[in-house]
């Protein structure tokens, strides 16, 4: 392991999300190969990597969506299990089918079922997290909207959301970035800021490159095993890039440094 | 000839009516969910699946009482839904050919197990098949309320995890990280939905219990855009198809009752799927025409005005046989020519010329501000 990394590596009991030899495979093939990770608590952190990689996986073993081979995953120094309250996931938006008969604020109000608990429905301390929820993304106009009748973007903040509602400490989202507009991107970068500002950890599986110095502090390379992780400016190099990527990152290359490139913007 | 005194008279019309209603009501609220789930065939294979379950419980009790035979069923249905999950996970068969797999191996062994039953030399044998198509009249008042009872309890199952069940059915991993064992919730909508399946049976039958559950579902989801709603609407279509259909097959000598409910059932999903307002086929179909015809008429009315622009005066005429081979489609320019001098932004300037009005000039400059500012 590159000593480096280790340096950056925050103690046990103090990380957000501390991950050991976490080894994930489908049918004959690993998926991720004896990962370790430690997030240290508060920093935006992206994860990259090519397609096929894992990213997606790895956030779904860090919520106990799929069930790893080996290794482990603790919470604020606890085994997940007992922290799940503390993690809010925004899954990938394709994941479900946005014709189901519901309304945004339905959906929005699924982040507060956990804290609920099983049989209670929800009531008007339930209604106003949501609303208050949708403020933060500005869609408390569309509270009544049919989720069908949202654009990509739109739904993106729907299930943004969602995670806030549940008032939790470390957000897990899945490329929220994917297919959406402008204005949406905009408003996921100030919701990060903000969340970042109140001391939350938030976790991103993020594709556009030329983004990630600018909007995260933090970055996980990722390619099957774990590549490099620690502060954007001292990891997200292009050798790592050429480790997490192979040769296809050449083109990204001739952009160098891409750090100063997004800063100019 | 009074419908209504006829249900207050005849008995054994009464009995097949409100057992129809049941089965109806709780068909049509657990369908939704199957539907909403894309597991419509899932209902499928449990009922054919059904089958060798009544058969084996027969077999082995040589009794027919239908608490039995439909505590077979629901077992054997109960067995194959854990078979085609099994085989999805197991294996690299995908989910619709473990549902064809399982359905005809159930079935064909159900099928096998009837015939075996039939050659017995036994005089207890008869009825069994009745099952395969359904019999209402073989309803008992007994029948009726084991079904009412086992409907109650599904339906305060329903209200009790109703949060639970829409979790399961639009999110299932966002649920599994809210804390909820969504693999229970995922076994007991299943239980409820085995269960409305076997009290189907003895009406109904194996083959057409699935337009029970699919039908009533897919006619409610034409009509509203809230999942309660769809949940009470798909069981009222269900309790309406069976009333009806018990209704039709008495006073229409040799109709037999539950192919009716089903064709009962298939008409309001018919109905729906033309005429409910915003999904209605129809009403789709009348927008799309309308706007089709707007869009023409409008690039109609942009080419007039490009090709003003090459005179000093914007109302100088033109030919509309030059506005056709603008557009290809000499008929739809006629009509489109017609929509605009009837708004009155074009008028014809005889000879086959049309040109524009002043209206029709400050129409045409809007329009163009508005595809710009969309570029």
């Amino acid at each position: 392991m590159n000593g480096l990394n280790e340096k950056h590596k925050p103690p046990r009991d103090q990380a957000a999300i501390w991950v050991e030899d976490l080894t994930v495979a489908y049918q004959d093939k690993p998926v991720l190969w004896d990962v370790d990770l430690a997030i240290p608590k508060g920093v935006l952190m992206a994860i990259v990597g090519p397609n096929g990689a894992g990213k997606t996986t790895m956030i779904k073993a860090m919520l106990g969506l799929v069930d790893p081979v080996a290794g482990r995953v603790e919470v604020f120094g606890k085994p997940f299990r007992e922290q799940r309250r503390l993690l809010g996931y925004v899954p990938q938006r394709t994941s479900v089918d946005w014709d189901f008969p519901t309304n945004v604020l339905d959906v929005v109000m699924m982040g507060r079922y956990g804290t609920l608990g099983w049989f209670r429905r929800p009531g008007k301390a339930e209604r106003e997290k949501a609303m208050h929820a949708l403020e933060k993304v500005a869609m408390d106009p569309y509270a009544d909207r049919q989720i069908s009748q949202l654009s990509g973007g739109q739904q993106q903040r729907v299930f943004l959301a969602r995670a806030l509602a549940q008032e939790a400490e470390v957000y897990l989202m899945d490329e929220p970035f994917q297919g959406v507009d402008a204005t949406t991107e905009r408003a996921i970068v100030d919701l990060l800021r903000e969340l970042r500002k109140q001391g939350r950890t938030v976790v991103v599986v993020h594709h556009d490159l030329q983004t990630v110095p600018d909007y995260f502090d933090w970055v996980f390379l990722l390619n099957v095993r774990r590549i490099a992780c620690g502060p954007v400016e001292t990891f997200f190099t292009e050798e790592n890039l050429r480790l997490a990527y192979g040769g296809r990152v050449a083109i990204l290359g001739e952009r160098k440094p891409i750090a100063d490139d997004a800063k100019s913007l | 000839m009074n419908i209504l005194t006829d249900i207050n008279f005849d008995y054994t019309l009464r009995i097949v009516a409100l057992g129809s209603a049941i089965l109806g009501a709780l068909s049509g609220a657990l369908g939704a969910f199957a539907v909403l789930r894309k597991q419509s065939l899932i209902g499928d294979t449990i009922s054919h699946a059904a089958l060798p379950g009544i058969a084996v419980a027969f077999f082995f009790t040589g009794n027919k009482t239908t608490t039995i035979l439909l505590i077979g069923a629901a077992l054997s249905g109960w067995l194959a839904t854990l078979f085609i999950l099994g085989i999805v996970k197991a294996t690299r068969i995908k989910l619709d050919s473990a549902l064809g797999l399982v359905l005809s191996v159930f079935f064909g062994f159900g099928l096998v197990m009837l015939t075996f039953i039939q050659k017995r030399p036994d005089a207890n044998q008869a009825g069994l098949e009745k099952f395969l198509f359904g019999q209402a009249a073989t309803l008992l008042a007994a029948d009726v309320q084991m079904m009412a009872i086992l409907a109650g309890v599904a339906v305060l199952a329903l209200m009790l995890l109703w949060k639970e069940f829409k979790l399961l059915s639009f999110d299932e991993d966002f649920g599994a990280t809210q804390g909820f064992a969504m693999n229970r919730i995922n076994l007991m909508l299943t239980t409820l939905l085995v269960v409305a399946i076997v009290l189907g049976l003895q009406t109904v039958g194996v083959v057409l219990m699935s337009a029970m559950i699919v039908a009533p579902a897919a006619a409610a989801r034409q009509w509203t855009d809230k999942l309660s709603t769809m949940v009470l609407l798909s069981a009222v279509f269900g309790v309406a198809a069976g009333v009806s259909g018990s209704l039709l097959s008495s006073r229409i000598p040799k109709l037999p009752t539950g192919p009716t409910i089903v064709l009962c059932i298939s008409t309001v999903v018919l109905f729906s799927i033309f005429v409910a307002p915003a999904r209605g086929l129809l009403w789709r179909w009348l927008r799309r025409r309308r706007n089709r015809r707007q869009f023409r008429a409008e690039a109609v009315l942009l080419d007039l005005m490009d090709m003003a622009r090459h005179h000093p005066n914007l109302e100088h005429p033109h030919a509309a046989a030059v506005l056709h081979t603008l557009n290809l489609d000499g008929r739809a320019v006629r009509n489109s020519l017609a929509e605009l001098a009837e708004r009155e932004l074009v008028r014809p300037a005889g000879a086959g010329l049309w040109s524009l009005t002043q209206a029709g000039i400050a129409e045409a400059q809007q329009l163009e501000r508005r595809f710009q500012a969309e570029d």
